[in-house]
């Protein structure tokens, strides 16, 4: 089982949690014209074997949205934080 | 290579099985092939024995960074069947379901493939009816597909849940009779005898580390044991397809994740069929040394690790349980975890790409067991002429920019979803 440790709440279940996906895909500005950058964002994912940044939400807790950084071999979590920007 | 038969059963019986050869070589690799398959999985062997039988090209190797069957091949849960719904896909299916039903006489080696039926349970009138659409669909295919009632069902299953305090109660059933089991790790030895006796090389433990390129063309592979040359590369490495693409430069509309299957401790015969929930992803079929054997859910995160988490252990036994009350003391014995390519429309992508001189089968999702056959035909058709085969047009790399994604889970384009 993963063990996200939640910024907010601590070390909880990865059940508590929802996946979403590879957080380093970047959304194009909403008015860009360039059917390949909106091919890119909907579809082409890096998908490495070894480090990857990704969404978690923690919907049975916080409800905050959150970067885990995990390798995909081991399931070893790097790091995590929150996705939003915390203001300064 | 000797053929088996009846009388060299009997001739090995009488000489203690001392004579037995070896099912294939175990060959050395040679400098340069006309064609190089990475990936000694179900879908590469048959690969590589179509490329000989289909269109002559011998001289061919298929290179399995670990060992024959110890792969998606050998991890999955054996499920034949060809219930689709969308045009290009129920073609495909159908294709693969009559090279099965001929397969142990082309290899001549018993893959024991089952037609033991497949059932689909409906639990509302809705969903029976949407079942009714797909069998439409499926006999105007020619493929057999039948309606069952609440009936039939009980007649068919009567150690399903038909009591009043079913959670899902069963409404009725879509039923494809030719649909069954095989025994998986025999396809992937029958496929690697009968390429053998053709002269392809099947070389283990040799796995691939990158590419040779002569400008942007690539004329080969880097592996483990050396620099091996090719006219053309096949890749066929489910579950690795992203990691070895993005050593040829491909960037790919793949994300793995794993999934695991489960078995029982044997049991007396039970489930006659293959049984498959309609209320939730779980799936049921029993092995001929009795072990229950079922799937579930996707985990539903990325992941390269061959195993598993518990909480999707719960929700398969949950389902299993809901579905038959009879085996809720039967005993787990073991699960695995196979890793995957998943496609965000849940269907396969079979093509030339971009790369000159490379070819890719994978994105198979759950279902790369089924199609083994037909992808070994069509990819090697593929590689033969650098053109995709008819069966395989809507598989292609560009239909995911050119909006005509096959979108049979109906999941979206959120592989994490599916």
């Amino acid at each position: 089982m993963l063990r996200i440790e939640c910024p907010c709440c601590g070390p909880r279940d990865h059940d508590e949690f929802r996946y979403g996906g590879d957080a380093s895909v970047i959304r194009p500005v909403h008015d860009d014209p360039d059917p390949e950058a909106w091919y890119r964002y909907v579809y082409v994912r890096k998908n490495p074997a070894g480090l990857h940044r990704e969404f978690w939400q923690h919907v049975m807790g916080c409800r905050q949205w959150l970067v885990v950084e995990r390798d995909t071999r081991s399931h070893a979590i790097a790091s995590v934080s929150f996705a939003r920007k915390s203001p300064a | 290579m000797a053929r088996y038969s009846a009388f060299s059963i009997l001739r090995n019986a009488l000489s203690g099985q001392r004579y037995w050869q070896r099912a294939w070589r175990a060959a050395e690799p040679k400098p340069a092939y006309d064609v190089v398959v990475i990936g000694g999985g179900g879908h590469g062997l048959a690969t590589a024995f179509h490329l000989a039988e289909n269109h002559g090209i011998r001289n061919v190797a298929v290179l399995e960074k670990g060992y024959v069957g110890g792969g998606n091949v050998g991890r999955n849960t054996t499920v034949i069947r060809s219930n689709y719904l969308l045009d290009g896909n129920t073609q495909f299916y159908e294709f693969s379901m009559k090279l099965w039903e001929g397969m142990s006489q082309a290899l001549n080696f018993n893959v024991m493939f089952s037609q033991r039926g497949q059932l689909v349970t409906a639990h509302s009138a809705d969903q029976l009816d949407s079942f009714s659409h797909r069998a439409n669909i499926m006999r105007l295919n020619g493929i057999d597909a039948d309606i069952l009632d609440r009936d039939d069902v009980r007649r068919l299953t009567p150690y399903l849940d038909f009591s009043d305090t079913a959670r899902f109660p069963i409404h009725g059933a879509i039923f494809q009779g030719r649909a069954g089991t095989a025994r998986h790790d025999a396809v992937a030895w029958g496929y690697a005898r009968a390429a053998d006796a053709h002269g392809v090389d099947i070389i283990q433990n040799c796995e691939v580390t990158g590419f040779v390129r002569d400008g942007e063309k690539i004329v080969g592979v880097e592996t483990t044991t050396g620099r091996i040359g090719a006219g053309k590369v096949g890749l066929a490495v489910a579950g690795h397809t992203s990691v070895l693409g993005a050593k040829a430069g491909l960037e790919l509309p793949i994300e793995s994740h794993v999934l695991q299957a489960f078995v029982t401790e044997p049991l007396k015969p039970l489930v006659d069929h293959v049984v498959a929930y309609g209320a939730d992803h779980f799936y049921v079929s029993q092995s001929d040394k009795g072990g229950l054997v079922f799937g579930g859910n996707l985990d539903g995160y990325n992941s390269y690790a061959q195993r598993g988490n518990l909480g999707v252990v719960r929700e398969a036994a949950e389902a299993a349980i809901a579905l038959m009350p009879c085996i809720s003391r039967v005993r787990l014995l073991r699960h695995w975890g196979g890793v995957m390519d998943m496609t965000p429309d849940a269907s396969p992508i079979i093509c030339p790409t971009p790369v000159e001189g490379l070819y890719l089968n994978g994105g198979w999702c759950y279902g790369g067991f089924k199609a083994t056959p037909a992808s070994g035909w069509c990819f090697a058709h593929t590689l033969a002429t650098g053109e995709p085969h008819p069966l395989i047009a809507a598989y292609g790399l560009d239909r995911f920019r050119t909006g005509h994604t096959l979108d049979e889970a109906g999941a979206g384009p959120s592989a994490w979803l599916q």
